[in-house]
């Protein structure tokens, strides 16, 4: 259910550190409905623009607008309507499942006969229901990264943030993620993903290609591919690093 | 409120699921309380003397004896002179040395007055003054004639005027009694420091506040859901203290419990606050710990636990209108020993309200969700 109606609009944005521009100007729209993958090498300024899109980090200038609110004025509305996966594993891992989810349910204002539904439905989908009561600390990288997607789209948000979300984890596991992230879509979920895998990429509706804090190259797949003659997304990314 | 009930839940499971909380809960006041409160004492014992006696008289073997059978005074050796003595308190060996001049029987006998010598070793300026005055009672209580003469002459001490001392709420001077609330102010302030503020830059450095940061919470929900669960650590702790003072010191209650936990409340919203201050400006738990471990010695050597604040200078005092230490000892001592009430206290009370909202309103501000 891709639209033309912008959740996520970005006009001229900048980030300096100092003398250095992470983010060089920065002009885009992510669609309601849609996966849209920011991709490029370590270094390019994706974890940046996603940090500034969720209100964790400050732009330096330009015009934002996240699920229709200000980034500058509204931020903690924006807040109430996004979900975000950090790079970093970020889940308590001394609490349960059950503690985790129990709390950060709690702090959305999530009601309590809503949470425990979600809850359930999505321990059976993960086949995580008789963990529940184990400490995150103590499961597996590809469960936690599971659990941590399933936990930032509990409260139902508007659109999902997610960080590299896939770093380190197995080719298996991160099918199944993405069998995540396309049921997240169904529920009328807005994607925006960060990756450095290019097998990655071909699964966004759109990609925009970010290289040294700039978008090179921003449409869908298949038009990249055509655009650079290129027989996957590895090659399009290859042609327009050199 | 639903909501900090959530943050407090997910707190005080982390709290308790950490293995080194419990003896951190337990041993801390124990130690505190069963240690520092004997060693940090400014009575004397056992003074090392050296008597030279010039005289070898009736009178000042007589003095001498009196002295000997004092058990404050531990009489090291008897000398034939008095570069002996000299020599002995060089090396530390004695503290106090005592010279009775030629003529001392004949002295007293005929001018109806003596004088005797007496060397202080003075690094320690307060514990000479206070081995002086004794020893000089033990000299006035063998004859009110004899004059002590001391190297310093603002020592020197006349015997015409006898005071007659009335100690008001500690009568037996009880070391104990003074020190013990304020090493249990310390206690708490240790607690409310460090736990809260530790607690928080840990989230910083494990990543999981960024999680917290993105969510609509509201900055006082967070620094509410960190202080509180050591706001009730910090009181019981003072419970569990004062607990082991009464039994091991049987220190005396005088004042209303009540008011001293609901001050105590105030006191640790205050160095909670503080502490949580620091860990909002630090990125890690050395930065943390390093600034709030020179904050509280400022703090607590300032505080007048260990030395009078009367005694300090001009410029000090004023220091201490911003030390909430100060008002705390204070309050502690109060409530305790003399049986203080709300109105008399009503001044500190006042001060470390109005520094806890200020201090929780600087932490609230200062916690930043967007870097």
């Amino acid at each position: 259910m891709i639209t033309t109606e912008p959740v996520i609009t970005v006009k001229n944005m900048v980030k300096k550190f100092g003398t250095f521009v992470a983010n060089d100007n920065l002009n885009f729209e992510v669609y309601k409905g849609e996966i849209f993958g920011f991709i490029g090498a370590n270094g390019a300024g994706k974890t940046t623009a996603i940090r500034i899109l969720c209100g964790l980090s400050t732009p330096t200038s330009g015009e934002m607008k996240v699920a229709g609110f200000d980034i500058y004025r509204q931020t903690e509305k924006i807040k109430q309507n996004i979900g975000y996966m950090s790079q970093k594993f970020s889940l308590y891992e001394d609490l349960t499942i059950n503690e985790n989810i129990r709390f950060f349910g709690g702090i959305y204002g999530m009601k309590i006969g809503e949470r425990k539904a979600r809850t359930i439905e999505m321990l059976e989908r993960l086949e995580l229901k008789e963990f529940a009561n184990r400490k995150i600390g103590d499961l597996p990288l590809g469960w936690k990264q599971k659990l941590a997607f399933s936990i930032a789209i509990l409260h139902n948000p508007r659109i999902v943030f997610l960080d590299e979300p896939t770093g380190g984890v197995d080719p298996i596991t991160r099918r199944q993620f993405w069998n995540l992230i396309y049921e997240a879509v169904e529920k009328g979920i807005t994607v925006f993903v960060t990756t450095h895998y290019m097998d990655e990429a071909e699964y966004c509706d759109r990609v925009s290609i970010m290289a040294d804090g700039r978008i090179v190259a921003l449409d869908t797949p298949e038009k990249l591919k055509k655009q650079y003659d290129a027989a996957n997304m590895d090659e399009v990314f290859l042609k327009i690093a050199r | 409120m639903r909501i900090l009930f959530y943050i407090l839940q997910k707190e005080f499971t982390q709290i308790f699921r950490n293995r080194s909380m419990l003896p951190i809960i337990f041993v801390m006041p124990l130690v505190q309380m069963l240690i520092l409160v004997f060693a940090a004492t400014n009575e004397l014992r056992q003074v090392d003397l050296a008597i030279v006696d010039y005289d070898h008289s009736y009178s000042s073997r007589d003095m001498v004896a009196g002295i000997v059978g004092n058990p404050f005074f531990k009489v090291q050796k008897l000398l034939a002179n008095s570069q002996e003595a000299e020599e002995l308190l060089m090396r530390n060996k004695i503290d106090l040395a005592l010279v009775i001049p030629r003529h001392f029987d004949k002295d007293l006998n005929m001018n109806k007055s003596a004088e005797v010598q007496v060397l202080v070793d003075a690094i320690n300026g307060n514990a000479a003054q206070l081995s002086l005055s004794y020893l000089s009672s033990v000299i006035g209580s063998f004859s009110q004639k004899v004059l002590i003469n001391p190297i310093k002459p603002e020592f020197r001490q006349t015997k015409n005027i006898v005071i007659k001392p009335s100690y008001w709420f500690n009568p037996q001077l009880n070391y104990k009694y003074y020190m013990a609330p304020g090493i249990l102010v310390v206690l708490i302030t240790v607690v409310g420091m460090l736990l809260g503020g530790m607690n928080l830059v840990r989230e910083k450095e494990l990543g999981t506040i960024e999680q917290i940061n993105v969510t609509p919470l509201k900055k006082w929900q967070f620094i509410a859901g960190k202080l509180l669960p050591f706001l009730v650590i910090g009181l019981f702790d003072l419970a569990f203290g004062l607990l082991v003072a009464k039994l091991a010191f049987n220190i005396p209650v005088r004042g209303s419990l009540v008011l001293l936990f609901s001050l105590a409340s105030v006191y640790l919203v205050l160095v909670l606050s503080w502490g949580l201050f620091i860990s909002t400006i630090s990125d890690t738990q050395q930065q943390a710990t390093f600034v709030s471990f020179f904050s509280l010695i400022v703090f607590i050597m300032m505080s007048g636990l260990f030395t009078p604040v009367e005694s300090m200078p001009d410029w000090a005092q004023k220091i201490d209108f911003i030390n909430p230490l100060f008002y705390f000892v204070k309050i502690m001592r109060s409530v305790l020993l003399k049986g203080s009430n709300f109105a008399d206290i009503f001044n500190e009370f006042a001060a470390l309200s109005a520094f806890a909202v200020s201090m929780f309103g600087l932490a609230i501000f200062r916690y930043r969700k967007t870097s």
